[in-house]
């Protein structure tokens, strides 16, 4: 199986929107790699996949899927197991990645990422669904720690050591959501830099960066929602500095899918992850 | 009309057809027709679009009543509320396809 | 207490339901609102896709009906498939079956073609015959000759004038609908789909062309019908659009 952590450059990338097309080919910036959402990408053709293959030639491309339902009690849905097998065929992109959560649940896909009690059962059946997955595409893939707005009550392991475990058990990567950490951190009242240090930093093939919404929960205490709508916050940035230190160079990818801004916007939040990687203290 | 003239008048229609289109040779994909922002549909792996301004307060996500407001271009087609021109009483069968086009 | 994923949904699209005991905060006290990020999540975030998914009813109904509407249809029909692309296929059927649409007779049409359009944008990428290959066919050849359309290529039958609909609400100082039926036929030439007025007869003839008759075959099908048919026309359309894809004129 392939490395993916090998094969996307430790340099910064954005989450590719449509509207940006043409303003990523004429001036990318620090831009060296694009991610995609998978679903996205599996209509017949078109557009969407006109464009797809014009970015693969110039930009190393990671497929992020939004919709496999890895964390779900029912079967992973074959159907879109195969479009994934399509799409990762033929568009051979240097990353693969999903969500530690459930979105499809009886037939019904929720459109949102939605959390997992962390036990041994749900251990057993994410291990399967990802074996599946890297079965069928033929390649690792890699795994995203989830924001989260409440906890289970019968969940026994910590998310870090669950990650952790489900990469010995299965062999693939992680994708470490710097900003999901802070989210979690503040609405769960944990320490982030405790999460990082926490986590398994060398399974970690790709880092990503977003902006959140700040609300209240019922007793006024703090309720960071992951909008990726806004800027990185500083605090954000200094735990992407910490995890980097510890980490080395990682791939590092800025996200901002509402009221998605203008080019520059995006590309000067790209420039300030370009500097970060820099910085990286020897 | 007879088979022959039938088959000039064929010959004449796609003519006639050939002339007015304007065609353009199969284009290849160049990036300038790829601009454009995508038609509907995207998936994201964002908390829900307008998350800020819905908050958590209930009504934004309640969705178990409705009542039709005037809003929208519909109150100035002035269309009747059938097909064949009749305002409704009971079913909405649609018409049949003898009607004037 | 756990939580399963039949609980947290019922829950989840069901705002009087409680919430789920065994969802906790950072306290280990009732999740309480923290639940409700999810409700908001989905039902935005489904409620924005049919916003994009059905521009011309967001025009003809306006955005707070669409809204009202939105939150019904995603609860009586949530997706069954992970792309949103294909979201809101039963829209039409759940307008018709709307109490308080009915004397919007034209709205599951127009409904229709929203979704048509998408349907035409993802559609598969055709490569168009070269229109010379038409013109140098011999008269004989030409009338039992067949086609293929491009995957692309969409008709709706409709009785309303639905085309003139689609003007209205798309064109500037459009005029206003007229009082007949109109079929639209749909092409995507290159990347964006293309509106057209299909003359009466089209939908017939291109119907069957595609259970393969040949040009002759399909005219004196629909011959009886729309005695003044304008293949002339119809053929500029789908040449223009690109949708004949494959001319086979061997017989």
């Amino acid at each position: 199986m392939l490395d993916a952590a090998q094969t996307l450059p430790a340099a910064a990338g954005v989450g590719y929107k449509p509207q940006h097309f043409a303003d990523i080919l004429k001036d990318a910036g620090d831009v060296r790699w694009l991610e995609i959402h998978a679903e996205n990408y599996m209509g017949d053709g078109g557009r969407p996949l006109a464009q797809l293959r014009h970015l693969a030639e110039e930009f190393a491309i990671s497929v992020h899927g939004v919709g496999l339902s890895i964390g779900g009690e029912g079967a992973l849905d074959r159907d879109h197991l195969a479009r994934l097998k399509h799409l990762v065929g033929w568009l051979n992109p240097a990353s693969f990645s999903e969500h530690l959560a459930w979105s499809t649940h009886d037939s019904h896909f929720y459109n949102d990422l939605l959390p997992l009690p962390y036990t041994d059962a749900t251990l057993a059946r994410v291990c399967d669904h990802i074996n599946q997955v890297q079965d069928t595409i033929g390649r690792r893939m890699l795994l995203e720690n989830p924001s989260s707005y409440l906890a289970f009550a019968e969940s026994t392991w910590s998310e870090p050591e669950f990650l952790a475990e489900i990469t010995r058990r299965t062999g693939c990567g992680l994708l470490l959501d710097v900003n999901n950490v802070f989210v979690s951190a503040t609405n769960l009242d944990f320490s982030p830099q405790g999460y990082i240090d926490a986590f398994a930093l060398d399974q970690v093939g790709e880092i990503h960066l977003g902006g959140h919404d700040e609300d209240e929960d019922d007793h006024g205490k703090p309720l960071l929602i992951d909008s990726h709508g806004a800027e990185v916050v500083d605090p954000v940035w200094a735990l992407l500095d910490y995890t980097l230190a510890k980490s080395g160079p990682k791939p590092v990818l800025v996200e901002w899918d509402t009221d998605v801004p203008e080019w520059p916007v995006l590309a000067a939040e790209a420039a300030r992850a370009a500097t970060a990687l820099e910085r990286i203290p020897a | 009309m007879s088979n022959t003239a039938k088959t000039l008048a064929v010959a004449g229609a796609v003519a006639a057809a050939l002339t007015s289109a304007v065609v353009t040779p199969a284009a290849a994909q160049s990036k300038e027709k790829c601009y454009g922002v995508s038609l509907a549909g995207q998936n994201d792996c964002a908390a829900g679009p307008g998350t800020t301004c819905a908050g958590t307060s209930t009504v934004d996500y309640q969705g178990n009543a409705w009542t039709l407001v005037d809003a929208g271009t519909c109150e100035g087609m002035e269309l009747p509320a059938m097909a064949d021109g009749t305002a409704r009483e009971g079913s909405l069968e649609p018409l049949e396809r003898d009607l004037p086009a | 207490m756990s939580v399963s994923q039949t609980d947290f949904t019922r829950a989840m699209m069901d705002a009087n339901q409680p919430v789920p005991e065994g969802l906790l905060d950072a306290s280990g006290g009732p999740a309480g609102r923290r639940f409700s990020v999810y409700r908001n999540n989905v039902a935005v975030s489904l409620t924005e896709a049919m916003h994009s998914a059905f521009p011309l009813i967001g025009k003809l109904l306006g955005k707070q009906n669409l809204d009202g509407l939105a939150g019904l249809y995603l609860r009586a029909h949530p997706p069954s498939s992970p792309l949103m692309m294909h979201y809101g296929a039963e829209f039409p059927e759940f307008l018709a079956g709307m109490e308080q649409l009915k004397h919007l007779g034209y709205l599951p049409d127009a409904a229709r073609l929203d979704l048509a359009l998408r349907r035409a944008y993802h559609a598969g990428d055709a490569t168009p015959v070269d229109p010379a290959q038409l013109g140098a066919l011999a008269p004989d050849a030409l009338m039992g000759a067949r086609l293929s359309f491009a995957p692309a290529m969409q008709v709706l039958r409709s009785p309303w004038p639905l085309f003139d609909i689609w003007r209205f609400n798309t064109e500037e100082d459009a005029p206003k609908p007229r009082h007949e039926a109109q079929d639209i036929l749909i092409t995507r030439p290159e990347f964006d789909p293309v509106v057209q007025h299909l003359p009466a007869g089209g939908a017939d003839w291109i119907d069957a062309m595609n259970r393969g008759a040949t040009l002759e075959g399909a005219l004196s099908t629909i011959h009886a019908q729309h005695p003044d048919f304008d293949l002339s026309h119809v053929l500029a359309l789908l040449l223009q659009g690109g949708a004949i894809t494959h001319l086979d004129s061997k017989g």
